[in-house]
């Protein structure tokens, strides 16, 4: 049976789920935690399912995450790097998927530069698939560790005010961190210069600022987006010295937050680009390593929940079949 | 033609006769004799069609000019794995188009005589459907140098368009208008500034919601700005293709009123959807330019009814599986489109934005007279090119079944009425699904 609390196929985005099925996740997810804190951290939820990391895009982070926590349940996990030229990585995509039905893994998980990329590929496989980043549409695992992040440090995500700041109109953090925080009832207000915020974002929410000063005002927390290099060099910003003047995150405009306010970063962080290493590293306010933490309890929560769905919708398939 | 004309004449009778150059919409009769209308109007037989002529009862469906579609992509010569000529006539026929007017991105491009004749000479011996060719205005559409822009009309180039590339820069454009109104041609352009048309959907809430990189409005609104200037400054004759914003049509309209030599066309994508058939990452909605919201949807309806937007082309672009089966930003642009023309402009006379003899007129006669093309008349002494139609049979678009070898519709599963019965070029029926009526003989 599927799990009733979550009954989807995929994880393929934020957007489309309740709030109810949002702290479903986040609160198998603190078990993870604590599991994970623990001198064993072996489960047998997913003894001998077959787990495959399909990643079209360089990642070190959210791989090594999903595997870790696709082991600690242990799964079998086998990673697949594809290489991306620009010519085949289309044909490569539905190759691949043809490639991997034979194997008949329980679930992938896939990151690929093209937004949608991860959807096509959830229409091709006989197995559940979660996002692990698609182009720049969304990262919804990542979202999730930030609100279990964000949920055990203030007790709650309803009613905060969330400012994030960066590189919004490129990011995929951002979209699903936005969705998932409206969602729950938070307020989130997004910073940038004009030419990284997306066109129209206002209409699905969230408040706009181009003053850091002015946005992050009493905010509760303050999530830091990472800018690509390639975007400093006079396409989208004149230059990182000037991206840091009025948009990286220093003392003094963080003075302008709440005196409890949380620092956090998906990483991995350009110091002196979009936030000075001072405040990154300041433990009493910066989430960061701890993000890293909650990303291996998050994904082992949604690899469990997603593999076991599978499993229910396989039975009922191969009994549908089966009838005479 | 080279094919032998058939030798009897045929009597089309009990029929409802479309015609948008009379203006005429009511019971008729038309007698087609050979490859020609011999007569056509009202109570034309007297209840007797002559005796050496097959009768033909219409049972009251429609009689309308062969359409005229003038924003077709053939892909022949290049890519015939996409479309072939004989493939995209028999699309047309089924639609009712007897007139197709093609783009000159082939592969080579049509920007020397050699290669429009070719397709001229291809077409007599395999399309369906007659076939007109648009020349290029710069030499491989690459906006840099002018193309023998006299000598492609020469041979028969009846229009000048770089197809689905705006001419970019102003200097060229300029000379390009400066050079056809020299010979009285007809520029048609892709209005879309391709510096800000680096997106692959209509910019806005569905592109940030999706992830997706956005093409403003403005890319098409700026390129129609300037390009008025162009044409005010050079007087040559100007037609703005497939435009799909508010804005569009509003500087449409004031070059009209300036009295400026400015027509323009829109495709039914731009009058029927909006972006939200891009939903779910569905490739056959990646059209060029995209669907755009459904207040300039409206407005591109509004525009069909004041007149503004002077006819309807399909804009055509077979694209293969391949091409579409792809991420989002990577799937090629460009959606099916000559077996949904008529049905899909035919919605505008059901939802009652324009009568049914105007809305046949902007895909027939208009683009026709637009082009100086012998064609969309129903006349006698004319070439017997016609479609008889339903103008209510309800059917359900199911791009599988398309004669186009490319299926990428965006109506793909739309219910949709109206349909083509019978089509007749140069008096040949070369598409038949027509049920006759049966008439009461002793009257």
């Amino acid at each position: 049976m599927r799990d009733p609390a979550f009954p989807h196929r995929h994880l393929l985005g934020i957007e489309g789920l309740s709030p109810l099925e949002i702290n479903h996740l986040l609160d198998l997810s603190e078990r993870y935690v604590e599991l994970n804190r623990g001198a064993n951290k072996m489960s047998d939820a997913l003894k001998g399912r077959t787990i495959v990391n399909l990643f079209f895009e360089n990642s070190t982070r959210t791989r090594t995450s999903f595997e870790l926590a696709a082991k600690r349940l242990g799964a079998n996990v086998i990673n697949m790097q594809v290489e991306t030229s620009s010519v085949t990585k289309g044909e490569t995509l539905i190759d691949t998927a043809v490639t991997l039905n034979a194997m008949h893994p329980d679930v992938l998980a896939v990151r690929h530069p093209d937004s949608g990329a991860v959807k096509l590929l959830a229409d091709k496989v006989n197995c559940a698939v979660v996002n692990g980043g698609d182009g720049s549409h969304e990262h919804p695992t990542q979202a999730l560790l930030d609100a279990l992040t964000i949920r055990r440090r203030k007790g709650k995500l309803n009613g905060l005010l969330v400012a994030i700041c960066g590189d919004v109109l490129h990011s995929r953090v951002a979209r699903s961190n936005f969705l998932l925080l409206l969602t729950m009832g938070a307020r989130v207000r997004i910073i940038a210069p004009r030419t990284l915020i997306p066109s129209q974002v206002e209409r699905l929410g969230v408040e706009v600022f181009t003053d850091m000063t002015a946005g992050l005002k009493d905010v509760d927390i303050v999530m830091m987006l990472r800018v690509q290099n390639e975007r400093m060099r006079g396409s989208f910003i004149p230059s990182v010295r000037e991206y840091f003047r009025f948009f990286g995150l220093d003392r003094a405009k963080l003075a302008q937050a709440k005196p409890d306010a949380l620092i956090m970063h998906p990483g991995p962080m350009n110091r002196g680009t979009e936030i000075d290493s001072d405040v990154a590293d300041d433990f009493e306010r910066s989430a960061i390593r701890e993000q890293v933490e909650m990303g291996v309890a998050v994904r082992m929560a949604v690899l469990e929940v997603l593999a076991g769905n599978n499993a229910a919708h396989n039975a009922a398939h191969s009994a549908k079949g089966g009838r005479p | 033609m080279s094919k032998p004309a058939p030798k009897t004449k045929i009597a089309y009778v009990n029929a409802r006769l479309i015609d948008p150059a009379l203006n005429y919409d009511g019971p008729g009769e038309v007698l087609t004799d050979g490859e020609l209308i011999a007569a056509v109007g009202k109570n034309l037989f007297d209840g007797k069609p002559p005796a050496d002529a097959e009768v033909v009862d219409c049972a009251g469906s429609c009689v309308a000019p062969g359409l005229v579609d003038m924003r077709v992509q053939l892909r022949e010569p290049g890519e015939e794995h996409k479309e072939s000529l004989r493939s995209s006539g028999e699309a047309a026929v089924a639609g009712g188009v007897t007139t197709m007017v093609c783009l000159p991105n082939t592969n080579p491009v049509m920007d020397d005589e050699a290669t429009l004749e070719f397709v001229a000479r291809r077409a007599r011996q395999n399309a369906l459907a007659k076939v007109y060719a648009y020349g290029a205005v710069t030499k491989g559409l690459q906006g840099k140098e002018l193309a023998e822009m006299g000598l492609l009309a020469d041979s028969g180039a009846v229009g000048f368009t770089d197809a689905t590339r705006a001419v970019a820069d102003a200097q060229v454009m300029r000379r390009a208008l400066q050079y056809a109104a020299t010979f009285d041609l007809l520029i048609i352009q892709h209005p879309e500034e391709p510096t800000l048309a680096t997106g692959v959907m209509n910019a806005g809430e569905m592109a940030t919601r999706m992830g997706l990189s956005g093409i403003p409005r403005e890319a098409e609104i700026i390129m129609l700005e300037r390009d008025m200037r162009l044409v005010a400054m050079t007087g040559a004759r100007y037609h703005a293709a497939h435009i799909s914003t508010s804005d569009s049509v509003e500087i449409i309209a004031r070059a009209k009123r300036q009295g400026l030599p400015v027509t323009c066309d829109t495709a039914p994508f731009y009058f029927a959807l909006n972006e939200l058939a891009a939903v779910d990452y569905r490739t056959f909605a990646k059209l060029s330019p995209p669907l755009r919201s459904e207040e300039d949807r409206q407005a591109i309806v509004e525009g069909l009814t004041s007149g503004v937007i002077d006819a309807i082309a399909s804009d055509h672009a077979p694209q293969d599986q391949d091409s579409k089966r792809l991420p989002f930003p990577q799937a090629a642009f460009g959606g099916s489109g000559l077996e949904t023309l008529l049905s899909v402009t035919l919605d505008l006379v059901h939802n009652g934005d324009l009568t049914l003899v105007e809305a046949i007129r902007r895909i027939s006669e208009a683009p026709a007279a637009l082009l100086g093309l012998d064609a969309g008349v129903l006349a006698k002494g004319k070439k017997a090119d016609l479609v008889i139609f339903d103008p209510d049979r309800p059917w359900k678009v199911i791009a599988d079944r398309f004669r186009s070898k490319s299926k990428n519709s965006p109506f793909d599963g739309r219910a949709v009425q109206g349909k083509a019965l019978r089509t007749v070029i140069d008096g040949r029926v070369v598409y038949d699904i027509l049920v006759q009526g049966k008439l009461d003989q002793g009257k």
